[in-house]
C-alpha cells in the first residue's frame, strides 16, 4: 500500500496547536447571538412605541398657561435624558401644528420620571378650570360614551370594554366546551385513523385567515342566526362571538389535546385496572390530570379573541353600546383601533387614545400569556399533579 | 518499545457530581493498536472521548489531570481543539454518514481544511477509500447517497472519511459492535493494515476482537484502570483477579 | 356494570364525538359555502384582470400581486432572522440559561400579541420613527418614507410571522442527529462549519415548512396592514418599496363592508374570499404534510 500523498498534511506541533483566532467563527457566533436578541428587542420596542404614542393623553394640558413656567423648567431639567429623547421624538411629527408640538414638548420637561402618575392626576384635577378641554378628554376615558368625532369628543372606554368582554364571553362559552370535548374525543376515544384526520383538519382551521371567517360570519352566519332567532340587527355580539369561537377553537383544541396526551399512561392504566370504564377514566382521571394545561388553553383562547380585529370589525355591527343583551351590536377595543386609526389626524387626541387602547390590549394579552406560561405551566402542574400521584 | 504517542496523567473526570474516571494514568505507544475493554459503563468510552476532547460537547463535564499527545497537554488553555481533532480522528460506534454522497462524505474533511481543487479532492477520496478497503465496492457509485450503503460499508466509509483528514491517531469507539461477522472481519483486517501508519485506540466489549487486533490491552472497571499491558499477557496471565474474572466471563 | 352507567358513558362519548364532528362540519360548510359562492365568478380572467367600474366589476390581479409582493418581502426579512434565532436556541444557548429562556418567552409572547398591535407598532415605529427619520435625514423633511407603504407593511408582517419560522426551524434542527454533529466535529470542523454544512442542510425541510406557514399567515392577515400600507384601490401596480399596494384580505374587508353596493359585488367578494382561502389552505396543507413526514422521520 502506498504512503499517503496529501500535501496539505496538517503538521502537529506546539505552534499549530496554538489556539487560533477564527474570524468567521467569532463573527458567526456574535451575529447569531445578536439576532437572537431580536425577539426580546421587538417586544420591548412594541411596548415602548405603542405606549409612547399614547403618552400625550397623560401629559398634554393647556398650552399658554404653562408656557412660561415650563421654559424655566426646561433649563432646570435640561440634562434630563428622557426629556431630550421625548423632545426629539416630538419633533418628528411634522404634521402636528408647530405650536402644539412645542407645548407638548415643553410640557414634558416639566414632568420628570420621578413625578408619579398620581400627582399628575391631582395636578390636573386642581387645574380643571384652566385646562378645559384636555382635562375633559382625560376624564372622559372612564365615561360611558365613545364619541371621538363629534364637536365635543368623548372617549369613554367603558362601552368598548363591555363590548370586548361580552364578545369574549360568548366566544369562550362556545369554543371552550366544544374544543375540550373534541380534544377528549381525539385523545381518548377516537381510533388512530380518525384522530389522524381530526387533528390536522382542526390545525387547518387555525390557518384560515380571520378575514375569511369574518366574511363567512357577515354573509352567511349572520343571516342564518337571524332566521333562527328573529332579532332585528343582523350583526351583533352573538354573531361576532360565535365567529370568534371558530378562531379560538383550534388554539384551545390543540393545547388541550397536547395536555391530555401528556398525562402519563400509568394513570389511565391504573384506573382501568381498578375496573373503571374507558369513559370514566377519561372523565375522572385524564381530564382532571390535564387541568392546568386546559386552563392555559382557555387563557390563550381568551387572548386570541380579546385581540381579534377583523372578525370584530366585520361581524359585530360596531356600535358602542353598554347593554348586556347578547343580540345587541357591540364595538370591541381592537375593532375600534382597526376602524378608526386610518381616519385620524396623526398626533391628535383621538390618535393618542387609540394608541392607549392598543397599550391596554397589549398589556392584557401579555399578562394572559405570562400567566399561562408561569403560573399555570409551572405552579399548577406541580400542585395538581403532585396531589394526584 | 516504540515511542509514546499519548500519555495520560491522573486523569479524573466528573459528570456533574458523579466521578466517571478515577485517576487514569497510561501510555499509548505509536503505531500500535491499543484496546480498551471492560463491562458497559466502566468508563472506557468516556476515556476514549477525552483523548480528542469530544467530551467538551457534553455539559457539566469537569476534567482534571493531563492528557499529553506528542508531549503536549491537550487540556492546556492554549490548545486549539479544532486542530487537535484533525490530528486525532474518530470512528463512532454507530456509523454516522452525512446525508450526502459517498464522495462528499469523504471529501468533507479536506474541504473544511480548505482544499477545493476538484482533482486533488478526487485523489484524496480515492486514496482514502482504498486505504479503508472499500474503493472497489463503491468506485462506480461515488455520487450516490452514502445512506444506500450497507452497515459494514458505511462504517468503512466513515473510516475512510476519518483517514481523509490525515490524522496520526485514530480513536475507534466499538466500530464493529453493530455489524455482522463478515463485516467485522473486514474491519479487523483493516485495523491490522492501518496500524502501519497510524496509532490506533479501540474500545470494544468483544474480548475476542481485542485479543485478535490489539497489541496492548487496558482493562477498565467502574471508572478505574485495573490493568494495562501486552495483550497476550492480559489474556493469558493477568496480574489482577478482576481482570481474570472478566476475561474468563465470570462477570460483565 | 349497571345499565344506567353504560347509558351515561355512551352519551358522554357521543357528546365528545359530536363536538369533534361539529368542528369538522363547520370547516366543511365554510369551505363549501365559499366555493359555491365564488366558483361562477372565478376564472383565469378574474385572477389576471384589474378591477373595473370602481371595483364593481373586473378581476383582482392587483390584490394578488400586492399580496405576493408583501409575502416575498416579508419572507426575505422573517426567514433568515427566524432561522438564525432557531440556530441560536438549539446550537449556542444553554437550555437552562436565563437568556435562552427569556428569548423563548419573547418568541411565545410575540406569537400571542394581537395582530392589530403589530399594526400600531408598524405605524408608531416603522412609519413615524424610522420612516420620518429617514425623510428628515436623507430627504430634508420631504415626505417619502414617513407614510404607509409596502416595505413597512411587509416588515410589520415579518415581525408577526417571525415566531412561526422560529418554531418550525427549531423543531427541524432538533431532528438532525447528534451523531452527525459529532462526526463533523471529529473531522476537525468548527462549530460554525458544522452548522453551515451539516445542521442547516439537514433542516432544509423545516425551513421550508416555516416559510410556507409564514407565507400563509402573512397572506391572510389584514389587521397589521390596515394602516401600514394597504390601499383601497390603485390603478397601477406598486413598483417601488415606497408605494402602497392592494391586498386580497384587505380587498375582501373593504368590499364586504364599504362597497358602494355590497349586494351587486357579492359574487366578486365570494370569489376573492375563495382565492384567499384556497391559497392559505393549500399552503397549510403542504406544510402539514411536510411536517408530518418530518415527525415520522424523527421517530
Amino acid at each position: 500500500m502506498e504512503e499517503p500523498t496529501i500535501k496539505n498534511k496538517f503538521v502537529f506541533s506546539r505552534e499549530s496547536l496554538k489556539k487560533k483566532f477564527r474570524l468567521s467563527e467569532f463573527l458567526s457566533e456574535k451575529i447569531i447571538t445578536g439576532v437572537a436578541f431580536l425577539s426580546i428587542t421587538i417586544i420591548v420596542l412594541i411596548f415602548f412605541f405603542v405606549f409612547k404614542e399614547s403618552l400625550p393623553i397623560f401629559q398634554s394640558k393647556n398650552k399658554e398657561a404653562v408656557k412660561v413656567e415650563s421654559v424655566q423648567k426646561q433649563e432646570q431639567y435640561g440634562a434630563d435624558e428622557t426629556a431630550v429623547t421625548n423632545a426629539a421624538g416630538q419633533e418628528q411629527y411634522g404634521d402636528v401644528p408647530a405650536d402644539r408640538t412645542n407645548a407638548a414638548g415643553q410640557e414634558q420637561y416639566g414632568v420628570t420620571e420621578t413625578d408619579s402618575l398620581m400627582t399628575e392626576n391631582q395636578v390636573q384635577e386642581e387645574d380643571t378650570i384652566v385646562y378645559g378641554s384636555d382635562e375633559a378628554t382625560f376624564k372622559s376615558l372612564t365615561g360611558t360614551q365613545w364619541l371621538p368625532v363629534s364637536d365635543n369628543p368623548r372617549y369613554g372606554l367603558i362601552p368598548l370594554f363591555v363590548g370586548t368582554l361580552k364578545i369574549t364571553l360568548i366566544a369562550i362559552l362556545f369554543a371552550a366546551p366544544i374544543a375540550i370535548l373534541a380534544a377528549l374525543f381525539s385523545a381518548s376515544f377516537a381510533p388512530y385513523w380518525l384522530r389522524e384526520i381530526i387533528k390536522p383538519a382542526i390545525e387547518l382551521l387555525a390557518g384560515f385567515p380571520s378575514v375569511v371567517i369574518g366574511f363567512f360570519a357577515l354573509m352567511v352566519m349572520a343571516s342564518f342566526f337571524q332566521s333562527i332567532f328573529g332579532y332585528d340587527g343582523r350583526l351583533n355580539a352573538f354573531v361576532g362571538g360565535v365567529a370568534m369561537a371558530l378562531a379560538a377553537i383550534p388554539i384551545i383544541y390543540t393545547i388541550t389535546e397536547d395536555a391530555l396526551t401528556a398525562v402519563p399512561q400509568t394513570y389511565t392504566e391504573a384506573s382501568l385496572a381498578l375496573g373503571a370504564t374507558r369513559w370514566q377514566t377519561a372523565l375522572f382521571v385524564t381530564l382532571p390530570a390535564a387541568t392546568p394545561g386546559i386552563f392555559a388553553a382557555i387563557l390563550l383562547g381568551i387572548g386570541r379573541v380579546f385581540g381579534e380585529t377583523m372578525i370584530a370589525l366585520m361581524a359585530t355591527g360596531n356600535a358602542a353600546m353598554t347593554g348586556i343583551n347578547p343580540f345587541e351590536s357591540v364595538r370591541t377595543l381592537a375593532a375600534t383601533i382597526g376602524a378608526e386609526m386610518a381616519e385620524v389626524v396623526f398626533g391628535d387626541t383621538h390618535y393618542n387614545v387609540l394608541f392607549l387602547i392598543g397599550s391596554l390590549l397589549f398589556v392584557f394579552t401579555f399578562s394572559l400569556n405570562a400567566l399561562a406560561e408561569f403560573y399555570v405551566k409551572g405552579k399548577l402542574v406541580k400542585r395538581f399533579q403532585g396531589k394526584q400521584s | 518499545m516504540k515511542e509514546i504517542k499519548i500519555k495520560t496523567k491522573d486523569l479524573i473526570l466528573y459528570y456533574g457530581a458523579k466521578m466517571a474516571l478515577n485517576s487514569i494514568s497510561l501510555d499509548i505507544p505509536e503505531k500500535e493498536v491499543t484496546a480498551f475493554i471492560g463491562p458497559s459503563g466502566c468508563g472506557k468510552s468516556t476515556f476514549l472521548r477525552t483523548l480528542n476532547r469530544m467530551n467538551d460537547l457534553i455539559p457539566n463535564v469537569k476534567i482534571t489531570g493531563e492528557v499529553l499527545v506528542d508531549g503536549l497537554n491537550i487540556y492546556d488553555k492554549q490548545i486549539d481543539v479544532v486542530n487537535l481533532r484533525k490530528k486525532v480522528g474518530m470512528v463512532f460506534q454507530k456509523s454516522n454518514p452525512f446525508t450526502k454522497s459517498i464522495f462528499e462524505n469523504v471529501a468533507y474533511g479536506p474541504k473544511i481544511n480548505g482544499i477545493n481543487n476538484r482533482k486533488k479532492l478526487e485523489e484524496i477520496v480515492e486514496t482514502s477509500l482504498k486505504k479503508a478497503f472499500i474503493w472497489e465496492e463503491v468506485k462506480d457509485r461515488l455520487h450516490d447517497s452514502a445512506m444506500g450503503l450497507s452497515g459494514g460499508q458505511q462504517q468503512r466509509m466513515c473510516i475512510a472519511r476519518a483517514l481523509a483528514v490525515e490524522p496520526e491517531i485514530i480513536l475507534m469507539d466499538e466500530p464493529a459492535s453493530a455489524l455482522d461477522p463478515i463485516s467485522t472481519a473486514k474491519i479487523e483486517e483493516l485495523i491490522f493494515e492501518l496500524k502501519k501508519h497510524y496509532t490506533i485506540v479501540i474500545v470494544t466489549h468483544n474480548m475476542q476482537q481485542a485479543a485478535r487486533v490489539s497489541d496492548l490491552t487496558a482493562f477498565f472497571y467502574l471508572g478505574e484502570l485495573i490493568e494495562f499491558g501486552k495483550t497476550r499477557k492480559i489474556f493469558t496471565t493477568p496480574d489482577k483477579k478482576q481482570t481474570e474474572e472478566y476475561i474468563t466471563g465470570r462477570f460483565g | 356494570m349497571s345499565r344506567k352507567k353504560a347509558i351515561t358513558g355512551g352519551l358522554f362519548v357521543g357528546l365528545t364525538a359530536f363536538s369533534a364532528f361539529l368542528i369538522i362540519a363547520v370547516i366543511i360548510i365554510l369551505l363549501v359555502v365559499i366555493i359555491i359562492g365564488g366558483k361562477d365568478t372565478f376564472s383565469w380572467e378574474f385572477l389576471t384582470a384589474f378591477p373595473e367600474d370602481g371595483m364593481m366589476k373586473g378581476g383582482i390581479f392587483p390584490a394578488i400581486y400586492g399580496t405576493a409582493l408583501l409575502v416575498v418581502i416579508m419572507s426575505v426579512a422573517a426567514v433568515p432572522f427566524g432561522t438564525i434565532t432557531a440556530i441560536y436556541l438549539t446550537e449556542y444557548a444553554h437550555e437552562k440559561s436565563i437568556l435562552a429562556q427569556t428569548i423563548r418567552f419573547a418568541v411565545r409572547t410575540l406569537a400571542t400579541v394581537p395582530s392589530i398591535i403589530f399594526g400600531l407598532f408598524g405605524l408608531g415605529f416603522f412609519i413615524k420613527f424610522v420612516g420620518s427619520g429617514m425623510d428628515d435625514v436623507f430627504l430634508g423633511g420631504q415626505l417619502k418614507w414617513g407614510q404607509p407603504n409596502i416595505l413597512w407593511a411587509s416588515l410589520t408582517m415579518a415581525l408577526l410571522t417571525l415566531p412561526v419560522v422560529i418554531v418550525s426551524v427549531e423543531e427541524a434542527i432538533r431532528t438532525v442527529p447528534r451523531e452527525m454533529r459529532e462526526a463533523s466535529l471529529a473531522l476537525g470542523a468548527t462549530k460554525w462549519e458544522t452548522i453551515r454544512r451539516i445542521v442547516i442542510p439537514g433542516s432544509r425541510s423545516g425551513i421550508m415548512t416555516g416559510t410556507i406557514l409564514a407565507v400563509s399567515r402573512g397572506a391572510g392577515e389584514v389587521a397589521p396592514i390596515l394602516f401600514t400600507g394597504a390601499a383601497y384601490y390603485l390603478a397601477t401596480l406598486p413598483t417601488s418599496l415606497s408605494d402602497q399596494f392592494m391586498n386580497l384580505g384587505y380587498h375582501i374587508y373593504i368590499m364586504a363592508t364599504q362597497s358602494a353596493n355590497v349586494d351587486q359585488t357579492l359574487p366578486i367578494q365570494f370569489a376573492t374570499t375563495m382565492v384567499l382561502l384556497m391559497l392559505t389552505f393549500i399552503l397549510n396543507l403542504t406544510a402539514v404534510i411536510i411536517r408530518s413526514r418530518l415527525r415520522r422521520k424523527a421517530k
